[in-house]
């Protein structure tokens, strides 16, 4: 008897988005490995975090802002911003560790900036980082022109470049550090629970006594700041920063978001899922790059499967209905 | 007065502003430019200005229900590439066939984004964020990464851009310009005469009570982002025209000046409010802009994007804060009036 619920729990658990998630995560490695031999190896496992690990940075502060119903479409061009405001002040003859400093900070005022605009103001955050995004990507140009800086300290680019503790890179010591901390908020402190409950209304979070403008606002703050940070270790990996570093890149970050379940009405999601689909997502393109697929034949697939992760639960929930209703009215 | 107040709809100060800012921006650059206020310049940025407006009328019959269509630009970018392709392939295709494949191109891309947000469920930023990439990637592919040249292409699209309906001295009123203008008078009438028109605006305001009121709402959202789309062809087409030359990054970016314009011009965000007169006077703002201060030396031309930002910030914010003022402010006065009427006083306030 208690096997069997114990089963059932499992049943149940595997029934969810997640169990979904895991068994597309299953067919993927599975089918990898068998394209390559090497997709198991923990170098190209390494490899496969590494060529993406400042989305997967910023994909964690931006499932806290779509829980919270809203959206920041500005983070890749803060990533763009903070990288140019190091490399812009480096050049001035700041002292490099000053400048990352400075790129940090940045980030974190333009994430407040947007916070302001939304939280306190009331504006819609699709609005604002839309016009921020346009903002901060023109900041970057001001300060870069069409120029190139590079030649970096050797110690910083081999920072971004080589292993730091066995064969793992300072970026992924950092994103496991932060996946923690991100967990540990979102899913086991009272913060988390704020997150969920003005994600799912504002208002009842209001009435209930939850500070609303200033979770948004810390939120908003902390994703300008984690995005900057995802631009410097971005910088440091190339060794040389322009004006369009990381365009673009707020559609793969949302995306993984997204097919992790979290629901872009907020309210709903959890990182497990988010974790996943940024496995999915990572391994995929990996495997299409061992398959010979070009870069562009990827975003094309991220975007289908942006789609798909929505309109396949749509799906299912709208048969489910039309079937309860047929048996329904049968019985009736 | 009062007399203001009853002829002048808070809509109506709206793009009164925005001429006002527009001749502001004018006055300013005319000191700082050498030139600045003349023909040549007035020809230069019409066509431009027609592109980007024939985008932002597809826009605003979509931002009207609620949904947005950030796909845009690729749809813009592909039809370009198709259209241009096929016209370089058999320079003997009538301007009208090609004008039609544009639209029809259009249309068919902005039918999938349709299907997927009324028939599938799926929220429109996601789907347009989605098909943003698809499209682009269609492009990428089906060009195989070459370029159409000015070349290859038939003479008479060439002349189009220098195309003119009438002249006044150097002043040139332009074909594409001409179209555009047409296009918006075409979808503002919808939008204030038709049916239609007005359905966008009730799915808008209430989704859930424009659905109990019985209207097909997922039909009519379905048909507005074929319309977007199919505008947005017809926006590839003049781009085509514009520049001759097409590669794969044609079109990029245009969805967020599209949107920006919509949102300058007044147009609201969550839906059921706007015009298309306003998007259009938006639009005209944005590009004046872009283009001065590119000419402007007292900045570098990097400035742009920032200033791009900003102001579309600021649109917004004195569209939330000070537009939300007027608009009580005039319903209360209503009220007023309306009770001067009845010789009763004293209902103000408790409206507000």
């Amino acid at each position: 008897m208690h096997n069997n619920s114990l089963l059932h729990r499992i049943w149940n658990r595997l029934k969810s988005w997640e169990g979904f998630l895991l068994l597309v995560l299953l067919v993927i490695i599975a089918i990898n490995s068998t394209l390559s031999p090497v997709f198991l190896t923990s170098n190209n496992l390494i490899n496969l975090f590494f060529l993406s690990i400042e989305k997967i940075i910023v994909a964690l502060a931006m499932t806290f802002i779509i829980i919270n119903a809203e959206i920041d479409l500005s983070v890749a061009s803060m990533m763009g911003l903070a990288a140019c405001v190091m490399a812009w002040l480096y050049h001035q003859g700041v002292p490099i560790s000053l400048a990352f400093l400075a790129g940090i900070l940045i980030g974190a005022i333009g994430g407040a900036f947007n916070g302001f605009w939304i939280a306190k103001v009331g504006l819609p955050s699709l609005v604002v980082t839309l016009a921020t995004l346009i903002m901060f990507r023109g900041g970057a140009r001001i300060l870069l022109e069409d120029r190139s800086i590079g030649d970096f300290p050797a110690w910083f680019d081999r920072l971004g470049q080589q292993p730091l503790i066995g064969n793992l890179p300072l970026s992924l010591i950092i994103f496991f550090v932060l996946l923690v901390i991100s967990i540990i908020l979102l899913h086991y402190s009272g913060f988390g629970r704020y997150v969920y409950v003005i994600g799912n209304s504002k208002d009842v979070a209001r009435y209930s006594g939850v500070k609303v403008d200033r979770v948004k606002m810390i939120l908003f703050a902390a994703a300008g700041a984690v995005a900057a940070l995802a631009g410097l270790l971005y910088a440091a990996r190339l060794g040389a920063v322009r004006g369009d570093l990381a365009t673009g890149f707020e559609l793969d970050i949302i995306t993984m978001v997204l097919l992790g379940g979290v629901s872009i009405f907020g309210g709903s999601g959890t990182l497990w899922g988010v974790l996943l689909s940024i496995l999915i997502v990572l391994s995929l393109r990996n495997g299409m790059s061992l398959a010979n697929m070009t870069g562009h034949i990827q975003t094309g697939v991220i975007g289908i499967l942006l789609i798909l992760s929505v309109l396949i639960p749509n799906t299912v929930g709208a048969v489910r209905e039309y079937r309860d209703r047929r048996r329904f009215a049968r019985q009736a | 007065m009062n007399a203001i107040r009853r002829t002048l709809r808070p809509e109506q100060l709206r793009i009164l502003v925005l001429l006002f800012l527009i001749l502001m921006v004018l006055l300013f650059f005319s000191t700082q430019i050498e030139n600045y206020i003349s023909p040549r310049f007035f020809n230069r940025i019409s066509t431009s200005v027609a592109i980007i407006t024939v985008v932002t009328v597809g826009q605003v019959l979509v931002i009207l229900t609620r949904n947005i269509d950030l796909s845009v630009g690729s749809i813009v970018g592909f039809t370009a590439y198709f259209v241009g392709q096929q016209l370089a392939g058999n320079n003997d295709i009538s301007p009208i066939v090609a004008v039609l494949m544009a639209v029809g191109v259009g249309g068919l891309m902005g039918a999938v984004n349709g299907v997927l947000v009324a028939y599938g469920g799926v929220p429109a930023i996601i789907v347009t964020l989605g098909t943003l990439a698809i499209y682009r990637t269609m492009l990428v592919e089906f060009s195989d990464a070459q370029t159409v040249l000015t070349a290859d292409l038939p003479q008479w699209i060439l002349d189009l851009p220098r195309a003119n309906i009438v002249s006044f001295g150097d002043l040139d009123i332009r074909l594409m310009f001409g179209m555009a203008l047409l296009v918006v008078i075409i979808f503002q009438f919808v939008l204030m005469f038709l049916p239609y028109g007005r359905r966008l605006y009730a799915i808008g305001s209430n989704p859930e009570a424009a659905r109990m009121a019985g209207f097909p709402s997922k039909r009519i959202v379905f048909i507005a982002f074929v319309l977007c789309g199919a505008l947005s062809g017809l926006a590839g087409f003049m781009y085509l025209a514009r520049f001759g030359n097409i590669t794969v990054v044609a079109g990029l970016g245009i969805e967020l000046q599209s949107v920006a314009a919509a949102v300058v011009g007044g147009v609201n965000i969550f839906g059921g409010a706007g015009s298309m007169i306003g998007a259009m006077f938006g639009a005209i703002l944005i590009d004046l802009l872009e283009n001065s201060l590119i000419r402007w030396l007292e900045i570098s031309e990097f400035w742009r994007d920032f200033l791009l930002g900003l102001l579309i910030l600021l649109a917004v914010a004195t569209d939330a804060v000070i537009m939300n003022r007027i608009q009580s402010f005039w319903s209360q006065s209503e009220l007023e009036l309306g009770s001067d009427g009845d010789g009763s006083e004293g209902q103000e306030g408790s409206y507000a």
